[in-house]
C-alpha cells in the first residue's frame, strides 16, 4: 500500500545557488500528484529530495524535512528510503550490460533474494504490471539495449516496482517517448495507482490533466498553487497559474 | 607583415606553408619506417643464424656465440605482469575513490599527488629501488612471504632484495599514474543516469559501483591495463637497476632475472661480435613488436570509450 | 527488508570505502617515501662545488657540473628539433590534412609513442652514431626528440581542434587564407595550451636515461662540441648509483635531487601557466 509523503519547509541548493525556497507539499497515499511548471523551476530537484537523491550530487545541499507516514526520511537510512520510494527517470536508464531479466531482478538481488523461483515470479509480476511481459517473455535474457525507448522506460518502471516500494516518483517519464509509448505509460499509471503513491513531474499539461488527482504548480522554486487537478485547470486562483495553464508562458 | 604579403601572392605563401607542414608529417612516417627497417635489417644476421630458436633458447653465452632470448622475454613479461597486477588493484581503487566520492575534500590533493608520480624519472626510481626498496624487501618482505607462503614455488629460496619482485614493484609504482588517470576518465564517462538508477533502487555506494559503474567501465579498464602493460614492457632504467641482471628462468619471484630492455642497455656497447650485436637488435625488434601490439589494443579499447563520451556529451 | 540484511549491506559499504582509502594511501606512500629519501640523502652532498666541479676520481671531491650543463644542452637541442616538427605536423593534421591522411599520421604517432625509449636509442645508434662514427650530443638530442615528437603532434592537434570552428570561419569570411587564419587566429587562441604541453614534454624527456646510453654516451669531462660524447645528469646518476663506492652513491642522490628539482619546477611552471592563461 502507498504511504503519504509530506514535504515540510524544503529548501534545496547547488552550491550557493538556491533552487527551492521553503516548499511544503502533501502527497496523498494511493493518489497521483502531478508537479507542473516551466523548465528550471525546481520540479526535478523537488522530487529528488523525496528519495534523498539530491544529496548524492556534488555540492548539493538541502534543509527542511520529508515525512513518509510520520517517519522523517532525513533521519532514516538513505538506502532504506530509496528502497521504499522508487523512482523512474526522464531518460530510460536500464543497466546496459544486463539482460532484461537481470535489470528487473537487480533490486531484488540487492535485497537478498537469491532463490531462482522467487526471482522469476517477482520479475514476471513486475513486467506484467508495467505491461511489458507479453513483448519480452520470450527473450528475457536478451540485453536491455535491444529494447525500444518506450520498452526501456517500461522496463525501468518494472525494475522500480519489483522491490514493491510504497511511493513511485516519476521524473518526466514520457518526455523522451513517442505518443503511443506515452499513452501506454499513462494507462499504466492509472492501473497501478491504487497500490502506490505516485508523484509525477511533467511539462505536459494535458498529461497532468489526464492522470493526476491533485496538481502542484511550481514557479522559480516556489509552489504557486496546489489543489485538485480539475480545479487547477478550470478555475485557477492565481493569475500566474492561469497564464501557465492557458499557455501564455512556459 | 605587409611587405611580405605584397612580395608574395597570398596563395603562394599559403602553398609554401602547407608543404613545409606536410614535410613535417612525412618525417613521422620516415621515422617509423626507419625504426622498422633498421631493426629488421640489423637483426637479419641473428634471425638467419638462429631462426625461431632465438625466441625459445635459454642460453645466453657471448663467449661461445650462443644467443637465446627466452630468459629476457620471460623476465620482461613476468616483471611487467607483476607490476600491472599490483598497479591495477591500487589504481582502480584510487580511480573509484576519485570519481565516485565527489564530496570528499581530499580528492583533489590525492589526484595531483598521484599525477606527480609520473614526473619522477626512471633513473630516480632505480636509485630508490637499489638503496631503499631492495634492502626493505630483503630484510622484511621476502622473509615474511617465504614463511607465510613458502609452500608456493613463487616465494621459495633466499631473497636477495634485487630480483623479479623488486622489478615488478618498481614497475607498479611507475605505471600507477597511467592506470589511475585512464580509469578515472573511463569512469567519468559513465552517464549519471545509470548511477541515479542504481541509487534509486536503494543501492549502497558500493553496490552502485558494482551494478552501474564497473560493467560500463570494463572495456576501458582493460584498455588502461593494456596501455600500462605496453609501458611496463619497454621500461628500461629502473628495471635494469633492480632486476638483478642474471639471464635465468627461475620460478621464484625472489630470484634475479633479466629483461629485454635491460640486456640492451647493459650489453649493447660491449657487444664485440657482429652476431652478438645483431642478437641485441633482434631483442629490440621483439620488444618493439610487443609494445606496438599492446598499445594498439589499448588504443582500440580506450578510443571507443572516448568516442562514447563525445556522443553522450 | 530485514534489519540485519540492511546492517550487513551498510557494513559492506563501509568496508569498501575504507579499502578504497587504504589503497589510495598505498598509492601515495611511494611518492612520499621517494621524495623523503631523495631529499634527506641528497642534501648532505649538496654544495656549490657540486654545481661547479667535474666528477672526481674516487676519494677526491667532485661535482656534476658537466652533467648538468650537458643535460641542458642535449634537451635544448632536442627541443630545437622536436618542437618545430611536432607542432608543425600537429598543425597540418588539424588544419590541412584530409581525414584519412590525418588518421594515418595519428596512428603512426601512436606507434611512435609506444616505442620503448631504449629502442629509440637503438635506432639513433644504428643511423646517426654509425654514420658519424662517434657518440655525440647531437645523437643524444635526436633520440630525445624522437620521444617528444608524438606527444607534441597529438597535443598540438588536439589543442587546435578545440579552437572553435566559428573563429576560423570568421577569418575565412574576411578573405584570409588558411595560412593567415592559422597563424593569426588559431595559433594565438591555442597558444597557452600549446606552451603548457611543450613544457610538460620537456619535463618528461629531461629525466630520460635509456636512449642516451649509446647516443650521448656520457663523458667525465666538459663536452668537446656537439659531435662528441656528452655527459648528462641522468646518465651520471645511473653510473654513480650502480658503482660500488659510497661517495659516488651519495653523489647519485644529490644528482637525483637536482634532477627532480628541475623537473618539478618545469612541471609546476607548466601547470601554473596553463591555469593562469586558460581562465
Amino acid at each position: 500500500m502507498g504511504k503519504t509523503v509530506v514535504a515540510e519547509h524544503l529548501s534545496a541548493f547547488f552550491g550557493e545557488h538556491q533552487i527551492l525556497h521553503d516548499v511544503s507539499l502533501e502527497m496523498q497515499a494511493n493518489q497521483v500528484t502531478a508537479i507542473i511548471g516551466p523548465s528550471g523551476c525546481g520540479k526535478s530537484t523537488f522530487i529528488r529530495c523525496m528519495n534523498r537523491l539530491h544529496e548524492t550530487v556534488a555540492r548539493a545541499t538541502m534543509t527542511g524535512r520529508v515525512l513518509l507516514d510520520d517517519e522523517n526520511v532525513y533521519e532514516a537510512n538513505s538506502v532504506w528510503v530509496r528502497r521504499t520510494i522508487g523512482m523512474v527517470f526522464q531518460k530510460p536508464n536500464p543497466f546496459p550490460a544486463m539482460s532484461i531479466f537481470d535489470n528487473v531482478a537487480a533490486g531484488l538481488r540487492l535485497n537478498g533474494i537469491r532463490k531462482k523461483s522467487v526471482l522469476a515470479e517477482q520479475v514476471e509480476r513486475s513486467l506484467h504490471m508495467s505491461a511489458l511481459w507479453d513483448e519480452v517473455k520470450d527473450r528475457l535474457s536478451a540485453p536491455s539495449a535491444s529494447l525500444s525507448g518506450g520498452q526501456q522506460q517500461r522496463l525501468c518502471i518494472a525494475r522500480a516496482l519489483a522491490i514493491e516500494p510504497a511511493v513511485l516518483l516519476m521524473d518526466e517519464p514520457a518526455s523522451a517517448l513517442d505518443p503511443i509509448s506515452t499513452l501506454r505509460i499513462e494507462e499504466l499509471i492509472e492501473e497501478i495507482k491504487c497500490q502506490y503513491t505516485i508523484v509525477i513531474v511533467t511539462h505536459n499539461l494535458q498529461q497532468a490533466a489526464r492522470v493526476a488527482d491533485t496538481t502542484a504548480f511550481f514557479l522559480s522554486g516556489e509552489i504557486i498553487e496546489y489543489g485538485r487537478t480539475t480545479d487547477m485547470f478550470t478555475t485557477p486562483s492565481d493569475k500566474r497559474t492561469e497564464d501557465y495553464v492557458t499557455g501564455r508562458f512556459g | 607583415m605587409k611587405s611580405i604579403w605584397s612580395a608574395w601572392s597570398k596563395n603562394q605563401l599559403d602553398r609554401l606553408f602547407s608543404s613545409i607542414l606536410l614535410t613535417f608529417c612525412l618525417v613521422i612516417i620516415l621515422i617509423v619506417g626507419t625504426i622498422v627497417y633498421e631493426l629488421v635489417s640489423r637483426s637479419a644476421l641473428a634471425i638467419l643464424h638462429f631462426g625461431f630458436h632465438f625466441l625459445t633458447g635459454q642460453v645466453w653465452d657471448p663467449v661461445h656465440q650462443v644467443f637465446g632470448a627466452l630468459p629476457f622475454i620471460y623476465g620482461t613479461v613476468v616483471s611487467s605482469v607483476i607490476g600491472v597486477i599490483l598497479a591495477s588493484i591500487v589504481g582502480i581503487a584510487t580511480a573509484i575513490l576519485l570519481t565516485q566520492y565527489g564530496s570528499w575534500r581530499w580528492l583533489d590533493l590525492i589526484s595531483i599527488l598521484v599525477e606527480l608520480l609520473a614526473a619522477i624519472p626512471s633513473v630516480v626510481y632505480g636509485l630508490w629501488g637499489i638503496f631503499i626498496l631492495a634492502p626493505w624487501l630483503r630484510q622484511s618482505v621476502e622473509p615474511i612471504l617465504n614463511r607465510g607462503l613458502g609452500f608456493l614455488p613463487l616465494f621459495q629460496g633466499q631473497g636477495y632484495g634485487v630480483g623479479m619482485l623488486a622489478a615488478g614493484i618498481i614497475l607498479a609504482v611507475m605505471i600507477l599514474p597511467t592506470i589511475t588517470a585512464v580509469v578515472r576518465d573511463v569512469m567519468q564517462a559513465v552517464p549519471n543516469e545509470l548511477k541515479d538508477g542504481a541509487l534509486a533502487l536503494g543501492a549502497t555506494k558500493q553496490e552502485m559501483v558494482s551494478l552501474a559503474i564497473l560493467p560500463q567501465a570494463k572495456r576501458g579498464i582493460l584498455g588502461a591495463i593494456m596501455l600500462a602493460l605496453g609501458r611496463a614492457l619497454g621500461e628500461t632504467m629502473a628495471v635494469t637497476m633492480v632486476i638483478g641482471n642474471r639471464p635465468q628462468i627461475a620460478a621464484s619471484l625472489f630470484a634475479p632475472g633479466y629483461s629485454m630492455a635491460s640486456v640492451i642497455a647493459n650489453e649493447f656497447t660491449e657487444a664485440t661480435s657482429k652476431l652478438y650485436e645483431s642478437s641485441l637488435y633482434e631483442i629490440g625488434l621483439v620488444l618493439f613488436l610487443l609494445t606496438v601490439v599492446f598499445y594498439s589494443l589499448a588504443r582500440l579499447l580506450v578510443w571507443r570509450i572516448r568516442l562514447q563520451m563525445r556522443v553522450n556529451a | 527488508m530485514s534489519h540485519r540484511l540492511l546492517l550487513w549491506r551498510r557494513l559492506k559499504n563501509q568496508v569498501f570505502f575504507t579499502l578504497l582509502v587504504f589503497m589510495s594511501l598505498i598509492a601515495l606512500f611511494p611518492l612520499f617515501n621517494i621524495l623523503w629519501y631523495v631529499i634527506s640523502r641528497g642534501l648532505p652532498e649538496l654544495s656549490i662545488r657540486f654545481f661547479t666541479r667535474l666528477p672526481g676520481p674516487v676519494g677526491m671531491v667532485g661535482g656534476m657540473a658537466n652533467a648538468i650543463v650537458g643535460t641542458l644542452i642535449v634537451v635544448s637541442l632536442a627541443c630545437l628539433i622536436a618542437i618545430p616538427i611536432g607542432v608543425g605536423a600537429g598543425i597540418y593534421m588539424a588544419e590541412y590534412a584530409d581525414d584519412r591522411f590525418a588518421a594515418v599520421c595519428r596512428f603512426l604517432a601512436d606507434v611512435l609513442s609506444g616505442v620503448p625509449s631504449i629502442v629509440a636509442g637503438l635506432m639513433v645508434y644504428a643511423t646517426v652514431v654509425i654514420w658519424m662514427h662517434s657518440y655525440s650530443a647531437f645523437a643524444g638530442a635526436l633520440s630525445l626528440a624522437l620521444l617528444m615528437l608524438p606527444t607534441l603532434m597529438r597535443t598540438t592537434e588536439q589543442m587546435l581542434l578545440m579552437v572553435d570552428t566559428s573563429l576560423r570561419e570568421g577569418a575565412f569570411a574576411l578573405g584570409a587564407t588558411r595560412f593567415q587564419t592559422t597563424v593569426q587566429v588559431v595559433l594565438p587562441t591555442a597558444a597557452s595550451g600549446l606552451i603548457t604541453a611543450v613544457m610538460l614534454s620537456i619535463g618528461r624527456v629531461m629525466g630520460e636515461t635509456a636512449p642516451l646510453l649509446f647516443t650521448a654516451f656520457g663523458n667525465s669531462f666538459w663536452q668537446d662540441g656537439l659531435n662528441a660524447p656528452i655527459a648528462a645528469l641522468p646518465l651520471q646518476i645511473f653510473v654513480y648509483a650502480t658503482s660500488p663506492y659510497p661517495q659516488w652513491q651519495a653523489q647519485a642522490w644529490t644528482g637525483a635531487l637536482t634532477l627532480l628539482a628541475i623537473i618539478l619546477v618545469i612541471n609546476i611552471a607548466a601547470r601554473a601557466f596553463g591555469r593562469g592563461k586558460l581562465r
